[in-house]
């Protein structure tokens, strides 16, 4: 009999390593042949720890499992969520980037290949760096870290440069609230990364790769660091990856508890250890990156998205999504919400099927008040917008991001002056200090919300005059974005930055 | 900090600031390191540093203040951190925090007057689909309430 509980730090938070030492202790007591694996989560976070058990006959779930449920669990008499993937949630999914998260054991190489691991790369491998570049291009992969910058083109650049060492580099510094699909993947299906990110060396030329992770995530650092040494043990990295004589390798660097560091030219001071400020461009890290050599900075998400480009052909992939948003998104539902976690999907779903449908509303029962799509630096969504199609442009349109995916969403009990105070508090600790409009801004916009809240109305057109400042004036995002959560509050929330002054009137 | 941390001998140091000297970009590495090996990063290390490394002792102060990890007194023996981010306020994260705050007395980055336990904000555990999220040195924690932080705080000797 196999047994399978997650690893996923999601699960282990709700109690997953108590439970998988129950299931031992408990199979121990009974002379039960019992394999424990430990995989990844498959993303529905509100049944973790969720449990399978295969006795030859296919997978069924059970979940949520607390350790008082194993010995009924054991006996086969707790109520089953029969096969996973056909759980509803699970079912209606597109999985490409995440086919095999929960599937496998992510520290299993052979599990790994069973599953469609090392196909796309064996591909890459008998391609030429052009060729590989066009794949990617026609894949119409766009960054998945937010920006949404199309990949093809920015390994092009990186690919063209001439230099005696060029890099790539994974940027898994995931400080946005609401996401975790870096997470997730990095702990759940490590071998997809390493893959992805050396189908990116080889095609650019580049024989050096960094994944620069937060050290918020010390269970993926951990599984990271696994599976990189794995993949080195079985040629999967090195000097001769997988017999083609061809070079790449790489390492794991923990980030330092800085939110701006996930900005790319941050990231890139970071680890070469300077202040994580942001730098001008250009120059681009494209050109001038790590080390001021060439350097493909990606998201995790597109760098693991890459090898099922390889393994199943661009077309396949161009094949799903809305308009220029080509593909799927794995998109993670977060915060107030009855099923909440990681749900991949085409590009197109209305925002609003997502949160009440997908997701099924709120946990707390009250109605759905704002949802914060993209992280502390994107818009709060009213329901009257939910009929935006989720992809780039559709929310660009509504002066709204979609960034790295993730929803947050609040019952009617939230305060949107509160949360737009706190998106410029956020702005104030985490500024890197290099640009003023985003080091001083954010502290005079903290100001300027207390003198709204006092009842000062006055206070309301200054507010939007330092957000259109922060917006034209800042270097990069952290500054520049700042602005959503607290426009898109004040525009669609008026009344919550009025009720101090209507009270005294 | 009213205990005075007894004096870490030089080689012991650049020890561990001689492991990481080889790879590209070894600063943070290094003080990571530091941090790990003695809990903070001591206040003679940076004079070891900066001459590895052959920048300024300000630089390596520079570096080391900029980023919220690193710390330059050792904090209790265990470190709670509590998420502050959008999604764990979404499910009360913010009351939690204050009232924990509130209960021991302590304001964010404060420690316990038995130095059993440093209290941190943190913004995202990417544990937001189970919020409130929370993190007790190394161990996370979801869907924490009332109830499960006063185990937590006792867990920890609070």
């Amino acid at each position: 009999m196999k047994i399978y509980v997650p690893l996923d730090s999601a699960a282990k938070a709700l109690g997953a390593d108590a439970v998988a030492a129950a299931i031992k202790a408990e199979a121990a007591k009974r002379g039960l042949e019992v394999t424990l694996i430990r995989n990844g989560s498959h993303g529905m976070i509100w049944l973790e720890p969720l449990v399978e058990i295969d006795t030859g006959t296919g997978r069924q779930g059970f979940g949520p499992v607390t350790v008082a449920d194993v010995p009924a669990l054991l006996d086969g008499k707790m109520a089953s969520l029969g096969p996973v993937e056909e759980i509803p949630f699970f079912a209606r999914q597109t999985r490409l980037t995440f086919a095999r998260c929960g599937i496998i054991d992510p520290l299993d190489l052979a599990d790994y290949e069973a599953h469609g691991g090392l196909a796309g790369l064996r591909r890459a491998l008998a391609m030429s760096g052009p060729d590989i570049i066009k794949e990617v291009t026609d894949s119409g992969l766009r960054g998945r870290g937010g920006a949404g910058f199309p990949t093809g083109i920015k390994w092009n650049t990186v690919m063209e440069a001439e230099a005696v060492q060029k890099y790539i580099v994974c940027n898994a510094d995931e400080g946005d609230s609401g996401t975790f699909a870096d997470r997730m993947i990095m702990e759940g299906d490590p071998f997809t990364l390493i893959e992805g990110m050396a189908i990116a060396g080889i095609g650019v030329g580049a024989t050096k790769g960094y994944v620069y992770l937060r050290s918020e995530y010390p269970d993926a650092i951990n599984v990271m660091n696994q599976a990189v040494k794995l993949a080195r043990q079985n040629r999967l990295l090195g000097a001769d990856i997988l017999g083609s004589g061809k070079a790449f390798d790489m390492e794991i660097r923990v980030g330092a508890g800085a939110y701006v560091c996930g900005e790319e030219t941050s990231l890139l001071n970071s680890m070469e250890g300077k202040r994580g400020e942001v730098r001008f461009k250009p120059p681009l890290p494209a050109l001038e990156g790590f080390m001021g050599r060439p350097t493909v900075v990606n998201n995790v998400i597109s760098l693991a998205t890459v090898p099922v480009i390889f393994e199943k052909g661009a077309a396949h992939y161009a094949d799903f999504g809305l308009g220029r948003s080509k593909g799927t998104m794995p998109i993670q539902i977060a915060g107030n919400v009855k099923y909440g976690g990681l749900f991949e999907t085409a590009f197109g779903m209305p925002l609003g099927e997502l949160v009440n449908d997908v997701a099924g509303g709120t946990a707390s029962g009250h109605p759905v008040r704002a949802v914060q799509v993209g992280g502390p630096l994107g818009a709060y969504m009213p329901p009257a917008k939910f009929d935006t199609p989720f992809a780039y442009e559709e929310f660009d349109g509504q002066e709204a991001l979609i960034g790295h995916a993730g929803i947050v969403v609040f019952d009617d009990s939230v305060d949107m002056l509160q949360m737009a105070r706190f998106a410029m508090e956020f702005c104030s600790v985490e500024s890197c200090g290099k640009c003023t409009p985003c080091r001083i801004g954010s502290v005079r916009g903290v100001e300027t919300i207390d003198r709204i809240a006092r009842g000062d109305a006055d206070a309301i057109p200054l507010l939007a005059d330092l957000c259109d400042t922060m917006t034209d004036g800042s270097l990069c995002a952290l500054g520049g974005f700042t602005p959503y959560p607290v426009m898109s509050a004040l525009t669609h929330f008026p009344e919550d930055f009025a009720t101090v002054k209507e009270a005294a009137e | 900090m009213q205990n005075p941390t007894p004096a870490i001998p030089d080689p012991e140091i650049q020890a561990v600031i001689d492991k990481d000297l080889h790879l590209e970009g070894p600063l943070l590495p290094i003080l990571h390191g530091l941090q790990t090996t003695f809990g903070h990063i001591p206040d003679t290390a940076i004079a070891l540093v900066a001459a590895a490394l052959n920048i300024t002792k300000a630089e390596v102060h520079g570096v080391m203040s900029f980023y919220h990890d690193f710390r330059q007194v050792p904090a209790g023996r265990h470190v709670l951190r509590i998420c502050r981010a959008e999604a764990c306020q979404a499910m009360g994260g913010k009351a939690l925090a204050d009232e924990t705050l509130a209960s021991l007395g302590l304001d964010w980055h404060g420690t316990t007057a038995n130095g059993a336990v440093t209290i941190e904000p943190v913004y995202c555990l990417g544990l937001c689909a189970c919020a409130p999220a929370a993190m007790v040195d190394d161990k996370v924690i979801g869907r924490v309430d009332k109830a499960r932080m006063d185990t937590i705080l006792q867990e920890a000797g609070a």
